[in-house]
């Protein structure tokens, strides 16, 4: 790795992201993904990539974590929405291709897609 | 699983959940002895003797949330099913290291795969964590210190979107170039 380069990137970067920091720290929305080696072997690790390209194509504030097994590993890959005043939902056996969908209903529109849907938790105080 | 890197994925995972702040991920290409080593060091909590015997069996797990532990087993296998062998040395209190071996050349290993998106799913697990990647093929290294980054970094975190795209793109343009030196 050209280090001095990628150190001087990094200082940009620095300036470039502390600026927005502070909105997207108030911004209540946040992704987890299950990556436990079930997650793993049903393809968690791709839908979780295509879910940071579909936000960032879409231009979508969004917090995006990785978790262990929680334990409905026949439904994996799991994808948990949480967003701030509404209830946790988590879609089941979310591959990739699903992604867009699920990003422009629940973030855009703000409609659960129902048929997806395997578990729900109420709002969180 | 289709990729080493799901199962060196798999593994890092297990040092997260091990309560590991820093990761070590030694990758090493040996062409011309046909070997490939896959080297995971963590500062987790470790392992006793007795709980190291029984993490390649199948069915032990130490979750809770199912009975079943089939990642360390399952990178077994895929070792030694290519003349190779997964190796755990672990110490209470100070952490684990797992060694794993193939012939590189053998029909049956799965090709390393994306190891650029591996790396940020652990980077973006709820734990905050530092990952040392050194990747050598036949004495070229490509390495990345996400400490180093983070310390450049400040307040901003590793998940940032900016930064996310900037680790993404160093790792990927990294291992391009030292798969073609020429280039």
């Amino acid at each position: 790795m050209p280090k001095l380069k990628t150190l001087e990137d990094l200082k940009k970067l620095r300036e470039e992201a502390q600026q927005d920091l502070k909105v997207r720290l108030e911004t209540g929305t946040k992704i987890t993904v299950g990556m436990g080696t079930c997650g793993i072997a049903a393809g968690a690790r791709e839908t979780m990539h295509a879910i940071l390209e579909e936000l960032k194509k879409r231009n979508i504030e969004a917090h995006v974590t990785t978790v262990g097994c929680i334990g409905m590993c026949v439904k994996e890959p799991l994808v948990d929405i949480e967003q701030a005043g509404k209830p946790r939902i988590t879609y089941g056996n979310v591959k990739p291709d699903m992604v867009p969908r699920l990003i422009e209903e629940h973030l855009i529109k703000g409609n659960v897609v129902e048929e997806w849907v395997v578990g729900r938790l109420p709002t969180s105080q | 699983m289709r990729e080493l890197s799901l199962h060196i994925l798999d593994a890092l995972e297990n040092s997260v959940e091990a309560g590991a702040t820093r990761i070590e991920l030694l990758i090493e290409e040996d062409l011309q002895n046909d070997i490939l080593k896959i080297t995971i060091k963590d500062n987790g909590r470790g392992m006793s003797e007795e709980v190291v015997k029984k993490a390649l069996d199948p069915f032990f797990t130490t979750r809770t949330t199912r009975h079943v532990g089939l990642g360390l087993p399952l990178f077994a296998a895929a070792a030694q099913q290519c003349n190779g062998e997964l190796r755990i040395q672990s110490q209470p209190g100070i952490g684990t290291t797992l060694e794993v071996t193939f012939q590189h050349s053998h029909i049956d290993r799965a090709p390393l795969g994306d190891m650029a998106t591996t790396l940020l799913a652990v980077l973006m697990s709820e734990r905050p964590v530092d990952i040392y990647y050194k990747h050598s093929i036949d004495g070229r290294t490509f390495e990345l210190d996400t400490a180093e980054v983070r310390q450049e970094l400040g307040t901003v975190p590793l998940s940032h979107p900016l930064v996310r795209e900037w680790l993404e793109k160093t790792l990927r343009e990294g291992l391009a170039a030292l798969r073609q030196p020429e280039q």
